[in-house]
């Protein structure tokens, strides 16, 4: 609590460096790893490096280059790791409120460090600051990525010169995971909200056996609508008696 | 094992680079600061709530690290970091509870 207090009084340049930090961990094995299975692959470190830096999307990168190893045909590797990267869309929607008063250049730049990372961070922070200006966000959301993206490029290419196993005994598959998890957990802070999160969860499981990462589409836009649904019918039942007859 | 063409490799690279640039600047470009209607905006409000758990779920019930079998350590490490990300509203508190979890549970139960 104290600790979510204190950062409230922090400038947005300050809280956007303090949330993307622990990131950081979990990003280098994650970069080099990608970096290591690039290079038993065939690709050079210039390739690798490549990669990470004109796509910057980890598990569209993985789907990708586990397909071309495969030899499926180019149309369908791009758009089964398009498929993978369909969210992208939907956190670009949700920070359009927020950035979308920001000037083209910026956008574009915003647009380009859109991850799963920069956009959790920054609606956390958003939902946390609402007095923050658009440029104060905009402030935010570039200082979350000043050292994850720098060390994704970084530990791609390390791992693609290294070229062999990243030690698996520390169990690092599970960091990503945690890191998500525990971003979630100071999501849910209404109904509505826990709502969408138990409808995400039950829908991607139910879906997973959908091709190119479908599953996770249905389950966004399902556990959306049951967001907003659930949304309105506890507005309806704060006010009881009064109107409120839209729908 | 073949090796991945040239051909194909940069094809992927940049078609999957700029196809994702697009699906990533669509909205915040396109539409900038014209407002949108109340009934998107809504739906939009859960879209974190929506993509992030259903993004790590299959990764917990389903860890890849494990061929895909139910681990014990991992799905209580993925509950006390929720647990105590909801309690605390401490996102590093979270963290370090799901990796004490973790690794408590390999070591115990490894």
């Amino acid at each position: 609590m104290s600790a979510n207090q204190a950062s409230l009084a922090q400038s947005p340049l300050r809280q956007g460096l303090t949330d993307g930090l622990p990131f950081v961990l979990v990003i280098i094995p994650f970069g080099m790893l990608f970096g290591v299975l690039a290079a038993e692959a065939g690709l050079n470190m210039f390739e690798a490096l490549s990669f990470s830096v004109v796509v910057i999307a980890g598990a569209a990168q993985f789907t990708a280059l586990q397909l071309l190893n495969e030899h499926v045909p180019t149309l369908l590797v791009l758009t089964s790791a398009l498929a993978v990267n369909l969210r992208m869309m939907m956190y670009s929607a949700s920070l359009t409120p927020h950035l979308g008063a920001a000037p083209m250049w910026q956008r574009v730049f915003i647009a380009y460090f859109t991850l799963d990372q920069s956009y959790a961070c920054a609606i956390a922070a958003y939902e946390r600051n609402p007095q923050w200006t658009s440029q104060q966000k905009v402030t935010y959301f570039f200082a979350t990525v000043v050292m994850i993206c720098p060390l994704w490029y970084a530990a791609t290419a390390f791992g693609a010169w290294l070229g062999n196993g990243v030690p698996d005994g520390l169990a690092l598959d599970f960091a990503v995971p945690i890191t998500f998890i525990a971003m979630i957990g100071p999501m849910l802070r209404t109904g509505a909200h826990r709502a969408a999160a138990l409808a995400s969860v039950v829908l991607s499981l139910v879906f997973s056996f959908l091709p190119f990462n479908l599953g996770l589409m249905v389950a966004g836009v399902g556990a959306m609508i049951i967001g907003a649904q659930v949304e309105l019918w506890l507005e309806q039942r704060q006010v009881p008696q009064t109107g409120g007859a839209d729908d | 094992m073949t090796e991945i063409s040239d051909t194909a490799l940069w094809t992927v690279i940049i078609g999957l680079g700029l196809g994702s640039f697009c699906l990533r600047f669509t909205f915040l470009g396109l539409i900038g600061d014209r407002p949108m209607p109340e009934w998107l905006l809504r739906h939009l409000r859960y879209t974190a709530v929506a993509i992030l758990p259903g993004l790590v779920a299959p990764l917990v019930v389903w860890p890849s690290a494990t061929d895909g079998q139910f681990d014990i350590p991992r799905v209580t490490a993925a509950v006390a970091a929720l647990a105590v990300g909801y309690k605390t509203k401490n996102v590093l508190f979270a963290m370090l509870a799901g990796a004490v979890t973790l690794f408590s549970l390999l070591y115990l139960l490894g």
